[in-house]
């Protein structure tokens, strides 16, 4: 196998509000190779946008800090970076896509400046042949009379078209790492299953490592290679999409797969998972899930479970699988 | 015609149309056709899943069903009654009788009032009861929904967003309805708690017996929800049958589509989508025929010409000239 193109090493992102320090993220670690998709899911708050954030350096300031860990794009550390550099590698090596592509985009600028700015950045292109080229990338994120589109606005675009424009810009370099943060959320579902699949055609042609932020594990199993599940600033289990769908080894991981109604099961109830997610200014020591596992024991109340091995790629952060 | 018994609601040839105003010169004869010839039924104590996309009318078809919007054409009648024929006083019963749960929980409550007078207000409106009364009907519908009763003297930002949809049920169970409008209820939830509120309204309807009308995109939560299923596109139902039966075989195209874009959980069948071409065609000016045409993988010369319409197909309704 060959080198990783980005490892996360033990990342540690806090926020100082004035409720107290809030854990976003603690202790996170994950590898994604070359052509490969990594699933980041959880729930609103566990960490999971902090983590993508962390990874490009735009952390919300004064409020976040990155505490510790590395980031090794290609092997070298960007949390050591200057922010001059980081500044180069933003867009050039990793790109992202956001939820909202409206916020994304300047309104008051025309997608062909938007799309064009980028590409003379990167390759340093200019006149017909920039021209060219912008027409190309609308081409190939399939924007029909794409030179046409380079003259609309980005209000004359339907949803679909302007996470496509959005897409356009990401793929420009085109960079090693793309981070797609939820980039489906805002779209229909038919619209949505086009973008994935447009997504899918992008990272295959330029064997790109895609980090996939979402909540939605149907999209998880069609999209990812592996999944990292995150709760309350760490990843509680991490390895293969199939393996961890089929027999997750952490009770959040096998209560969050049991609670979602699915497509020609009649079931009575849906088993739920009981409780609120927590506080993360108010986290108790221990297993930041005991509060609401069927499976608690003393032990998980008191000492946070370390990282271990269920099988080959396949870790957990639970006491039940500690090793006899 | 005089019959047994009517269902709950019954809905006939609803259209609604909405001017555009284009240009600068004021409005203009163009219209959105909203909704366009929609008819369902709701049984006492059923649900009716309401499917589409953005924009094909499903949140519009809810706003005629509350009385928020007069319908252009068709009539609604709840219990046998013509809804859009009532003098003031009945208009006042019927929306007593049909109340709303909205998507999100964070708007839908006033965050300036206190839970217990949030959940009291429907009463303060329409029910002439003494203070006392009130306070133990509201202690009653916070049992109900599962919040601790000290909850009454709590403001809205000291709840989760799971707990504050449940206050928002409790309000909208206040005047015991027989129908509410469940407009994508779970949606702005955290997945772990969907289930949760999923299986309250579930259990309330058992209890109550109360009517849902369950609009969302989930189609896994709307078909573990409902009875039956109508899909809707550009302004029409496309489909409309039995819940399961619709969700694992459907049978119109658009149907098909937009279930197969529903991503089950599979890690074991590959990629088998259709992939649906294009994108939802404006109801400003919907295509010729049977809307979906431009679209539809089966689209034959028929197709553009002339609308299929909603004909008994394998025990359901399907509008499609395949059948």
């Amino acid at each position: 196998m060959t080198a990783p193109v980005v490892e996360v090493h033990d990342l540690r992102t806090h926020l100082v509000t004035r409720w107290g320090t809030i854990r976003a993220v603690d202790g996170v670690s994950f590898s994604v190779g070359e052509g490969e998709t990594l699933g980041l899911v959880g729930e609103s708050g566990s960490g999971k946008s902090m983590t993508c954030l962390s990874i490009v350096r735009l952390v919300p300031r004064p409020a976040a800090r990155i505490l510790s860990g590395r980031v090794l794009l290609d092997g070298e550390n960007l949390l050591a970076k200057s922010e001059q550099e980081m500044g180069r590698i933003r867009g050039r090596k990793v790109a992202m896509i956001l939820q909202d592509p409206m916020s994304s985009l300047n309104p008051v600028f025309s997608v062909g400046m938007q799309v064009r700015e980028p590409v003379a950045m990167y390759h340093g292109l200019g006149g017909s042949a920039l021209a060219r080229r912008a027409v190309e990338l609308l081409a190939s994120v399939r924007i029909p009379s794409p030179a046409l589109r380079l003259r609309a606005f980005p209000h004359q675009l339907s949803g679909g078209m302007r996470q496509r424009v959005v897409g356009a810009m990401a793929i420009a370099a085109p960079p090693r790492l793309l981070i797609a943060d939820e980039p489906t959320t805002s779209l229909d579902l038919t619209i949505q299953a086009q973008y994935l699949g447009l997504l899918k055609e992008l990272q295959e042609r330029h064997r790109l490592a895609m980090i996939f932020v979402t909540h939605d594990l149907g999209i998880v199993s069609r999209m990812c290679d592996r999944v990292a599940v995150m709760y309350a600033g760490r990843i509680v289990e991490a390895g293969p999409v199939r393996r961890i769908f089929k027999t997750p080894a952490h009770p959040y991981t096998r209560a969050m797969l049991d609670s979602i109604p699915r497509l020609g099961a009649k079931v009575e109830r849906l088993t739920a998972i009981e409780g609120q997610p927590p506080d993360l200014a108010r986290l108790a020591a221990g297993c930041a899930f005991a509060p609401r596992c069927p499976q608690a024991m003393d032990r998980c109340r008191v000492e946070a479970p370390p990282e271990l091995m269920v099988a080959e790629g396949h870790t957990t952060r639970c006491w039940l699988h500690v090793p006899a | 015609m005089s019959r047994p018994d009517p269902p709950l609601l019954e809905v006939v040839g609803l259209v609604k149309h909405f001017p555009v105003r284009r240009g600068v010169f004021g409005w203009s004869a163009t219209m959105v056709r909203a909704v366009d010839g929609v008819s369902f039924t709701i049984a006492a104590g059923a649900t009716l899943g309401l499917v589409g996309e953005s924009g094909c009318g499903k949140t519009t078809t809810s706003r005629l069903v509350l009385g928020l919007e007069r319908p252009t054409a068709g009539t609604i009648r709840f219990e046998g009654e013509d809804v859009l024929e009532l003098d003031r006083q009945g208009m006042r019963r019927y929306r007593s009788g049909v109340q709303a749960v909205f998507q999100d929980p964070y708007a839908s409550l006033d965050p300036r009032m206190r839970v217990g007078a949030i959940i009291a207000e429907p009463l303060v409106v329409n029910e002439r009861q003494s203070a006392a009364e009130r306070r133990r009907r509201v202690s009653e519908l916070l049992d109900l929904v599962g919040l601790p009763e000290r909850s009454v003297d709590l403001f809205p930002h000291e709840f989760s967003g799971g707990q504050r949809q449940r206050i928002a049920i409790a309000r909208a169970l206040a005047l015991s309805p027989k129908l509410i409008v469940l407009d994508e209820p779970v949606s702005a939830l955290d997945v772990s708690i969907r289930a949760q509120i999923l299986n309250l309204l579930r259990d309330l309807q058992k209890r109550l017996g109360v009517s849902y009308l369950f609009i969302a995109h989930d189609l896994a939560a709307v078909a573990h929800m409902s009875h039956a299923i109508a899909v809707m596109y550009l302004g029409k139902i496309v489909e409309h049958g039995e819940a399961a039966a619709l969700a694992l075989e459907p049978k119109h195209p658009y149907t098909q589509a937009l279930f197969a874009a529903a991503l089950p959980i599979d890690v074991d069948g590959g990629p088998k989508e259709a992939v649906l071409l294009g994108e939802v065609p404006s109801p400003i000016d919907p295509p010729s025929g049977c809307r979906f045409h431009p679209r539809c993988p089966y689209v034959m010369p028929r197709c553009a010409a002339e609308e299929p319409a909603l004909r008994p197909e394998s025990g359901r309704l399907v509008a499609c000239h395949l059948y």
